[in-house]
């Protein structure tokens, strides 16, 4: 496998992914038209548009609208433009220009995209074609509102693994050596009476006995009780607590920073203020200071050999955060795929991260303060880490770049709903596809080749404004002027250096056979291939 | 080593030393000898210069030398001036300080401190190691500032000193900070080597007393490389020819010798080129100002040349005669086979030399970082900080110009005529960026190193005034190479695979601006360069001074270092091209140059009068229109080629344009962030991949050997010594400058990211996300 360099990285855009996979998939098309359907994805209406390029002006297309996805293709014979944004990035809707607007591309729709960009339709003015666009996008946009499912759902995607079992609780534990005399699994929440936004299983100090807990939740929000995060000794984790306070915003002042990140970027980004523009919309100073939380926790909790609890108001934003970060800083496990899949599963989905309020996945209420890009601020951060760490991690950007894209999509039924008691009321295991199941069926798109497993190793990032920045490759991605290198040349080169020494060996070892083949004994070859290159690690 | 032991993790400067040096009388019996570097031989070499050194400074020198010769490494011709023991270096190390014993010294070439414990360094990632440069010594031209410490204040020094500081903080040029503490120090060791180094970095110097002249008589005898071997010198005629055919200028250039022995002019070079028909005595008419001098041809056959504006004019005959000089100048050259010529008037539609002095005086300070806490200070407001220094702002603008002039060559096929005061600062930046960028063969090292000395060095750029070498002007001080340097940085980081050399190579071609033993970047003109050393040839009745060039790696670094220098993801020339090249000698390679626009030959003849007129505006000094530059309709080209060439993908042996936009230009991390040790990452940045990267070169080359040898002899298989893999270890990502070595794996901790909880009334006001730190 290391052989096989991937020959076209291109952008890191949804629309080429989903292209690739679908053929690969063996995914339906319009014949003729090569409209990239998922199985279980219906065709509902196509138009001819304009679509109103911010880079290179006004383009006509004809765009095709299904239940999962808006895809446009350009009509002019020098433009190779594909449009393909699932549905469920939309989050709002308008209308532009009136019956009375005059300029040309003036009447039509306004689109505003929950990953950073805008998509402008200008539409003839006579018959209904606006009218037909704007209700079939919003009933299949926000199919809540109008009590159809979400398209994960209908989803009839297989894959030849099952993503759902990536994450068991019990094994999981187990691997972190629990439980143990300080630490105790417990089924208290196991209808999710005690708290209905945590897992049913959870790990707990051992000294505290069920009726404590109960009575523990009744003080602290919606009854969430402290539990394990990376699961580390203690005696007794409410004594001698230190309170050390940082300077983490709240979510409102998260998404209007984000706001602030796209106006500089989205359509042209700021050329000669870039740096105070960037500094403007304070995102990555709230990253900085995330991770200098998160260093601080993984610090106390490696140093000390102590416990940290770490809690916010309710304990699913800030502290998923801390938490997750911190578990990838001390433990190495979580740097591998699926050990960041189960990071994810565990810290974010099973103890209840809001991703539906946070996201609003097929909601229309846009305005919703509850929506916030806390996970993508997380995310932001694994990529700072793996930027100041690039051996480290053994997944790469696009890994990172897939996870956010579907954060959005409503493709699979990963990140829905907001605690594990209604997804278990949904049955979401068993009515969608697993992210995972996409992403471990196709490992090798996302595996970074300068992975080193260092089993040991702690990784503490250096949150410093000299090392942050802003990750160009996802939050300017639409924006052809600014294109990163891809394949970057480092990893190109080292690929194609992987796929030489490979033949190599395989030289060798044919002429090892070779040789001891005219040998009459063959112990006298000194080296038998594996301790010829006793020192050759495998990186995959 | 005996002696104080360093003081160690944590101690800091209030701890008194536990003894005087016994290491101090260890080198008895070795007196005089010093341990001399290069080819000095055994012999102090006697002064051939009027020395500074005072004599008290001279006794001192005798009498310490008897005690402490042992670890101070003196290059042939460098004297000891004075010193100061038990001096306290303070080190910076896990955001905790500690002190290291030891020696101040003050040489004619160097300030050195001699750590008690040296030894300690031996195992250091001394891979990189400077031969000439030890990571204690200080040249005295590399020192920026000095500062004293007088009861917890900071305070700038110079002249005469009424009161001698409890600690010294030497800031660098190179960006490294020291900090000397001084109170274990006796008081008269205090005041002489205050007062030393204060008077041998900041008084004005004579060039004759550089160490430059002290080295190369000193080591006369030593064989040097011929320079010709590292780089094209062009101090001959034939060099100019040979780069002439090489870009094939030659059907309408040629290379002149009216300059030899500097009849003409002092400022422009012995040989250099000019357009064909041009005149001997136009060149001689003005001092060679305002004639066209050729710097570059383009593969469509545009050239980019230079021209030094003519004095200005009060009197109208003068300005008359001025006029009518122009005027025939222009319709020489402007007349097939010459393209028609834009005028790129560097002197007053760009860059003012104030503004990039002003631009680096601000942003160096971004980097003279003295403790922790000023790191984690200025850290949430790194990005106007750095914003409002400009540097990256010009940095882009240059980089803009070298584009826009470009454009004009290759898609207008125009030449473009670069004018400029002196046409010795700004012309030298525009119009090697430009090369960089069109021609690949300047993206070798050789190649690099070859533009270098023709455009800056035989270009004349005044080195000794800009990098303030003999502190005669601060205002002359303006780092226009240096500026240079991080616009080719730049296309180094955007495109790697396009060049030879890497970004050390970079640094360390920085840091030489500051070293006195080479030539290169020591003299205002190649003039006066032949006068000096011709002088002191007179002088000593023997050969000519054999000064040593930069481009001569060996001198600094080990062979093993050196291989730092060179970009292994280079993509090079395909086999064929090199071996046709040598046939056919120095062949330009045009036909790997991107073609980007259709050709079109745009003979604007109406274009031709208000060209001359505007040429001529600009030569009598009545620069009233800024024409050209502001047209709409260039704007749009600019744009269109910028664009159409950024939507292909890059040919790293063609043209090459840097990425102009706010997040594409970058702060060069490896030469202004090596030296502080909060930002370094310990075993991550792009030394990580980078290694990994070498260890697979390695092990590739390995099976390849393995292969041959089996292929040539089945039985010398024992003989196949496995050679170890490399163990490199963990680098930290300011590899390979970063010489202090973090021990623990402790995080490098804001120290004003989070404040420990205060009072309630804040908690309230935060919102309730707080971290409770079980500490059991």
């Amino acid at each position: 496998m290391a052989s096989a360099p991937t020959s076209k990285y291109n952008s890191h855009s949804l629309e080429n992914e989903s292209i690739k996979r679908t053929s690969r998939d063996g995914v339906n098309r319009d014949v003729g038209e090569t409209l990239p359907r998922l199985p279980g994805e219906i065709r509902i209406t196509d138009k001819e548009v304009i679509y109103i390029c911010p880079f290179n002006g006004p383009i006509k297309g004809r765009v095709y609208i299904t239940n999962y996805r808006l895809y446009l293709r350009s009509l002019e014979t020098d433009s190779a433009l594909i449009l393909d944004v699932p549905l469920g990035v939309i989050s709002r809707i308008e209308k532009m220009g009136g019956a009375t607007s005059r300029g040309e591309n003036s009447y039509g729709l306004d689109i505003t995209c929950k990953d950073l960009r805008n998509l402008r339709f200008a539409l003839k003015q006579e018959g209904h074609s606006r009218r037909d666009m704007f209700e079939i996008l919003t009933r299949y946009a926000f199919p809540l509102a109008h009590s159809l499912p979400i398209f994960a759902f209908l989803n009839e995607e297989k894959f030849n693994v099952d993503g759902w079992t990536v994450y068991n609780p019990v094994e999981e534990y187990r691997r972190q050596g629990l439980p143990n005399h300080h630490w105790r699994i417990t089924f208290i929440n196991k209808c999710y009476k005690l708290c209905d936004t945590y897992p049913a299983l959870l790990v707990v100090p051992y000294r505290a006995s069920d009726e404590d807990l109960r009575r523990v939740a009744t003080f602290r929000s919606r009854n969430r009780i402290p539990a394990t995060g990376g699961g580390y000794e203690s005696d007794d984790v409410y004594h001698n607590a230190e309170l050390f306070f940082l300077d983490i915003h709240n979510i409102h002042v998260m998404r209007e920073s984000l706001k602030k990140v796209k106006d500089i970027v989205y359509p042209n980004v700021e050329e000669s203020h870039w740096l105070s523009s960037l500094e403007s919309t304070h995102w990555l100073e709230h990253i900085k200071l995330v991770l200098t939380g998160a260093i601080q926790v993984a610090d106390r909790v490696s140093s000390g050999k102590s416990s940290v609890v770490v809690h916010c108001s309710d304990g699913w934003d800030r502290t998923a955060q801390l938490t997750s970060l911190a578990m990838l800083m001390l433990d190495s496990f979580y740097r591998s795929i699926e050990g960041f899949e189960i990071l994810v599963q565990k810290e974010w989905i099973s103890f209840g991260h809001k991703f539906a309020s946070r996201i609003g996945h097929g909601d229309k209420n846009h305005a919703d303060a509850d929506r916030s890009p806390i996970f993508l601020q997380f995310i932001d951060c694994v990529w700072q880490m793996s930027k100041q760490f690039p051996t480290a991690f053994e997944f790469n950007e696009r890994f990172l770049i897939t996870i956010l894209d579907h954060l959005y999509s409503c493709r699979f039924g990963t990140f829905l709903y907001n605690c594990e008691s209604a997804r278990e009321k949904q049955k979401v295991t068993e009515r969608t596809v697993s992210l995972w199941s996409l992403i471990n069926s196709n490992k090798d798109k996302f595996k970074n080749p300068f992975y080193t497993k260092e089993i040991n190793r702690v990784l503490y990032p250096v949150a410093s404004m000299r090392h942050l920045e802003l990750w160009v490759n996802y939050y300017i991605r639409w924006n052809p002027r600014i294109k990163q290198q891809q394949p970057n040349p480092v990893e190109q080169r080292y690929m194609e250096l992987l796929a030489l020494r490979d033949e190599y060996i395989k030289r060798l070892d044919e002429l090892q056979l070779a040789n001891s083949a005219k040998l009459s004994d063959p112990s006298a070859s000194p080296s038998s291939p594996s301790q010829m290159m006793p020192h050759v690690q495998t990186h995959f | 080593m005996g002696g104080a032991p360093a003081a160690s993790a944590g101690g800091r400067c209030e701890r008194p030393p536990l003894l005087p040096r016994v290491a101090a009388t260890q080198g008895g019996g070795m007196l005089g000898k010093g341990v001399v570097g290069g080819g000095g031989g055994t012999k102090a070499p006697k002064p051939s210069f009027v020395s500074y050194v005072r004599p008290e400074e001279i006794h001192t020198n005798e009498k310490e030398a008897t005690e402490k010769e042992v670890t101070l490494h003196l290059l042939p011709g460098e004297q000891l001036l004075c010193e100061a023991n038990t001096v306290l270096k303070c080190v910076q190390e896990d955001s905790c300080q500690r002190g290291i014993y030891g020696r101040l010294v003050c040489t004619d070439f160097k300030i050195a401190f001699l750590g008690d414990d040296e030894s300690a360094l031996d195992n250091d990632e001394t891979q990189f190691k400077n031969k000439v440069i030890g990571e204690n010594d200080i040249t005295l031209h590399c020192v920026d500032q000095i500062y004293g410490v007088f009861d917890e204040k900071k305070k700038t020094l110079f002249g005469q000193l009424k009161k001698y500081p409890e600690k010294l903080v030497i800031h660098c040029k190179d960006l490294r900070v020291f900090h000397f503490c001084l109170r274990y120090t006796k008081e008269e060791e205090v005041k002489r080597i205050v007062s030393g180094i204060i008077h041998h970095t900041q008084a004005p110097k004579l060039l004759k007393r550089l160490f430059l002249f002290s080295y190369a008589t000193a080591a006369r005898n030593s064989p040097a490389t011929d320079p010709k071997k590292h780089a094209v010198m062009f101090d001959t005629l034939q060099d100019w020819c040979r780069e002439l055919e090489r870009t094939k200028g030659n059907m309408k250039y040629k290379a002149v010798s009216v300059n030899e022995g500097y009849k003409v002019c002092e400022r422009l070079p012995a040989y250099f080129v000019v357009p064909a028909p041009l005149l001997e005595e136009d060149i001689e008419f003005f001092q060679g100002r305002g004639i066209p001098i050729w710097c570059w041809s383009c593969h469509n056959g545009c050239a980019l040349l230079k021209m030094s504006a003519l004095p200005k004019e009060q009197d109208d005959s003068m300005s008359q005669i001025q006029k009518n000089f122009s005027d025939r100048i222009y319709r020489t050259v402007h007349r097939p086979p010459y393209e028609t010529a834009k005028t790129e008037d560097l002197s007053s539609n760009f860059l003012s030399l104030q503004e990039i002095q002003m631009a680096y005086s601000k942003f160096k300070q971004l980097f003279l970082i003295d403790n922790s806490t000023e790191f984690w200070d200025t850290d949430i407001k790194w990005f106007s900080l750095l914003e409002s220094s400009s540097w990256l702002d010009i940095i882009r603008r240059c980089l803009k110009k070298a584009v826009e002039i470009i454009e004009c060559l290759e898609a207008q096929n125009m030449n473009v005529l670069l004018l400029e005061d002196n046409a010795s600062d700004l012309c030298c930046l525009v119009s090697s960026l430009a090369q960089v960028m069109m021609d690949p063969h300047c993206r070798t090292v050789f190649g690099f190193q070859s533009l270098v000395q023709k455009e800056w060095v035989m270009g004349g750029h005044c080195f000794l005034d800009r990098c303030n070498h003999l502190r005669q002007s601060d205002k002359e001080e303006v780092p226009v190479f240096l500026l240079f340097l991080d616009c080719v940085w730049q296309l180094v980081h955007q495109h790697p695979p396009a060049f030879e050399f890497t970004e050390t190579y970079l640094t360390v071609l920085s840091d030489s601006l500051y070293i006195p033993i080479f030539s290169t970047f020591f003299f205002n003109s190649p003039h006066q360069k032949d006068m000096n050393v011709g002088k002191e040839s007179q002088d000593s009745q023997s050969r000519p001074l054999n000064l040593l060039t930069v481009w001569d790696w060996s001198v600094q670094f080990e062979p093993k270092a050196q291989t730092l220098l060179t970009n292994p993801l280079y993509v090079e020339k395909p086999k064929l091209e090199k071996v046709q090249r040598k046939g056919t000698h120095f062949k330009h390679q045009r036909q790997l140059s991107l073609p980007l626009t259709q050709s079109k030959s745009s003979p604007k003849r109406g274009f031709f009068r208000e060209e001359t007129d505007h040429l001529i505006k600009n030569l009598l000094g009545k620069r009233i229109s800024k024409l050209i530059n502001s047209s709409e309709e260039l704007q749009d080209g600019f744009r269109e080629f910028y664009d159409g060439w950024h939507s292909r993908p890059p040919s790293y042996q063609g043209l090459l344009l840097p990425h102009l936009e706010g997040p594409e230009i970058k702060v060069w991390a490896q030469r202004y962030l090596r030296w502080i040790p909060e930002a370094q990452i310990l075993g991550g940045g792009g030394v990580a991949t980078m290694s990994k990267l070498l260890e697979m070169i390695e092990e590739v080359q390995r099976l390849q050997e393995k292969i041959e040898a089996r292929h040539h002899s089945q039985e010398a298989l024992q003989a196949e010594a496995a050679s170890p893999p490399r163990t490199s270890g963990r680098l930290s990502s300011l590899f390979p400058f970063a010489l202090l070595q973090r021990h623990s794996s402790k995080p490098v901790l804001p120290t004003s990211g989070w404040k420990a909880l205060g009072d309630e009334d804040d908690l309230a006001k935060r919102e309730d996300e707080f971290v409770d730190l079980g500490d059991v």
